[in-house]
């Protein structure tokens, strides 16, 4: 029998009603786990053991009680952006140092209602702004296939948890590829769901137009089975879609006959990693063996959406990040004798470097005499990008992408240039402006043994098709299977 | 040429606008961010390769337009949960630096 902490979460659940083991054991595998691999990769900020052992026997006691919710005694790992009523978040800010959540978000209530255990906070770039996790203000985390690489991010610290069995199953959130990218470098698999999809009440804005909550799973099973949990309308989230959710586990099948592919022509035209490139080719042709038919679609507008993300995102965290100011919680400076210093000195000693370059880059986009050149052009240009990916999904029921240009870099390799940073969101960004759902698989792996993703981009509210993609995929790979350190003994079931 | 050209060439400075933001920097800061933000505005020029005079803006991804709730009173956090977030307190309020002589 695999240590308890490898397993997915539907394994898991099979062992618990099984009876071949507690929840407490999974939390105490995950705990070992922890403390065995976490001091050198640093994926979580605060373990809530003793809170999360009570969590799991309360779980174990309910089940022998005869009590089967969908996560009971499941233990997650929760990104340090979503408050969790009791516990510390800081968004890895320290301007939020010593907060703690006096609330459950949304998201988080609805697990607990299904029964999740949450086992700690992981790292993220602060207040989920970059894409390695290097602008945490609490230390970076490693990517654990190459300890000298980062994870990606924002969401680097769920992801790292993760692919190293140091969680069944997390929560990130994702407002560029803050889920997708960190999930391709670190070879698990990552949900962004469609805007509106999953309630935004409890988690700590960064661009509110754009951010979504999503699951971070070792398959693609598990990430129907956290979405399902968590998808639906929320009166507390104005924004929150009132629309049907489906059953997700139902769209799981294990071919692709009937299913048309998009592969959009402005993806596969050079500037990929040339290993990333062969993994997508492969990859395509998997799908095609799976029964897919694959059309070329357009995406012309492809190039200007990094841009016009950068844009809008800033402009949006600017206004966000008004409410750090050092008044009403948090980190205040000391010294400040008159409330505008007390502003100014908070935030200059609360925020890091990318937090601030944003906050001053959506100021400037949103002030008098720039806002059109800026601001209203990038909204223009946005509504283009969501019309372009509305004529593909005419011709097809999803499109197959990379996901991230490279694989993971080493750590520092492009921190000091953050145009260079923001490059390697192009096939993420898109996703989030025109609102709708991407997936990203495990799809392989470059020369150097680093992971690749594959990206499946559905429409709005179609978590079902890019679901099936995705399942049928991995259902006839075995890189969802392979784990760090230990390439030859992939995971058994 | 479309009028706002001659705004996306001007020269953001970046104590200004921080100081707009409420962000203090230092000198090192204010000069290591002009040019990584000069770099990405400069960027931004992208967009002015594409024709939007036709186009509405879309300012968020759904359909929602106006969403309404019944103007009811809920209970919010209660006063000792908030205060205890806070960084500094007296007499059960948020102490601040004073505002008006």
């Amino acid at each position: 029998m695999n240590a308890l902490n490898t397993l997915t979460a539907h394994d898991l659940l099979a062992r618990m009603q099984q009876g071949e083991c507690t929840s407490e054991s999974a939390v105490r595998a995950i705990l070992d786990a922890i403390g065995r691999v976490d001091p050198v990769l640093h994926s979580y900020l605060t373990v809530n053991a003793e809170a999360s052992l009570t969590q799991a026997r309360e779980a174990d006691a309910a089940r022998r009680g005869g009590d089967d919710r969908p996560l009971l005694g499941v233990p997650i790992a929760v990104k340090d952006v979503l408050n969790v009523r009791g516990q510390p978040c800081t968004c890895a800010s320290k301007i939020l140092k010593g907060y703690v959540a006096p609330y459950d978000a949304t998201a988080i209530a609805r697990l607990r209602a299904a029964g999740a255990v949450f086992v700690g906070r992981t790292n993220m770039d602060e207040f989920a702004m970059g894409s390695t996790t290097e602008n945490s203000a609490y230390g970076v985390t490693r990517n654990p296939w190459a300890t000298d690489h980062v994870p990606g991010g924002s969401s680097g610290g769920s992801a790292v948890a993760v692919a190293a069995d140091e969680a069944i199953a997390a929560l990130g959130t994702d407002t560029g590829g803050s889920i997708r990218q960190p999930a391709a470098f670190c070879g698990c698999v990552g949900l962004k769901p469609s805007y509106g999809r999953v309630s935004r009440y409890g988690l700590t804005a960064y661009a509110s137009s754009l951010d979504q909550i999503g699951p971070m799973t070792k398959d693609v099973r598990d990430a129907a089975l956290l979405l399902q949990a968590m998808a639906g309308y929320d009166p507390l989230d104005s924004s929150s879609l009132p629309a049907p959710v489906p059953d997700f586990a139902a769209a799981l099948k294990t071919d692709l006959k009937g299913v048309t592919l998009g592969l959009p022509r402005e993806y596969f035209v050079g500037g990929l990693d040339p290993d990333v490139e062969r993994r997508l080719q492969e990859a395509v042709a998997v799908c095609r063996q799976l029964g897919a038919t694959t059309v070329e679609v357009s995406l012309p507008r492809t190039r200007q959406a990094i841009a016009t993300y950068y844009i809008i995102a800033a402009a949006e965290a600017s206004a966000n990040l008004a409410r750090f100011d050092g008044v009403r919680y948090g980190f205040r400076a000391a010294g400040s004798e008159d409330p505008l210093s007390l502003y100014k000195r908070t935030r200059a000693q609360g925020f890091g470097d990318e937090v601030k370059r944003r906050i001053i880059l959506g100021t400037y986009v949103l002030s008098s005499g720039y806002y059109d050149a800026f601001y209203l052009r990038a909204q223009k240009v946005r509504a283009l990008i969501r019309n372009d990916f509305g004529a593909a999904f005419e011709k097809c029921d999803a499109i197959l992408a990379p996901v991230s240009p490279t694989p993971a870099y080493r750590i520092g390799e492009k921190s000091a240039d953050p145009l260079q940073m923001y490059l390697g969101d192009i096939f993420t960004v898109p996703v989030n402006l025109a609102g709708i759902c991407g997936l990203s698989v495990p799809c392989g792996f470059t020369a150097a043994n680093l992971p690749v993703g594959l990206q499946i981009v559905g429409p709005a509210l179609g978590e079902e098709a890019i679901l099936r993609v995705g399942h049928a995929y991995e259902n006839a790979t075995e890189w969802h299977r392979r784990r760090p350190g230990s390439e030859s003994s992939a995971r058994q079931e | 040429m479309p009028d706002d050209r001659k705004h996306a060439a001007a020269h953001m400075d970046v104590r200004y606008v921080a100081n707009l933001a409420r962000l203090e920097l230092t000198d090192s800061e204010a000069q290591r961010f002009q040019g990584q933000l000069d770099q990405i505005v400069a960027y931004f020029d992208e967009l002015r390769e594409i024709d939007v005079d036709a186009v509405q803006p879309m300012a968020h991804a759904t359909v929602i337009q106006n969403v309404f709730r019944e103007d009811v009173v809920r209970p919010g956090l209660d006063r000792d949960q908030v205060l205890a977030n806070a960084p500094e307190q007296a007499s059960d309020l948020i102490r601040v630096p004073k505002i008006v002589e």
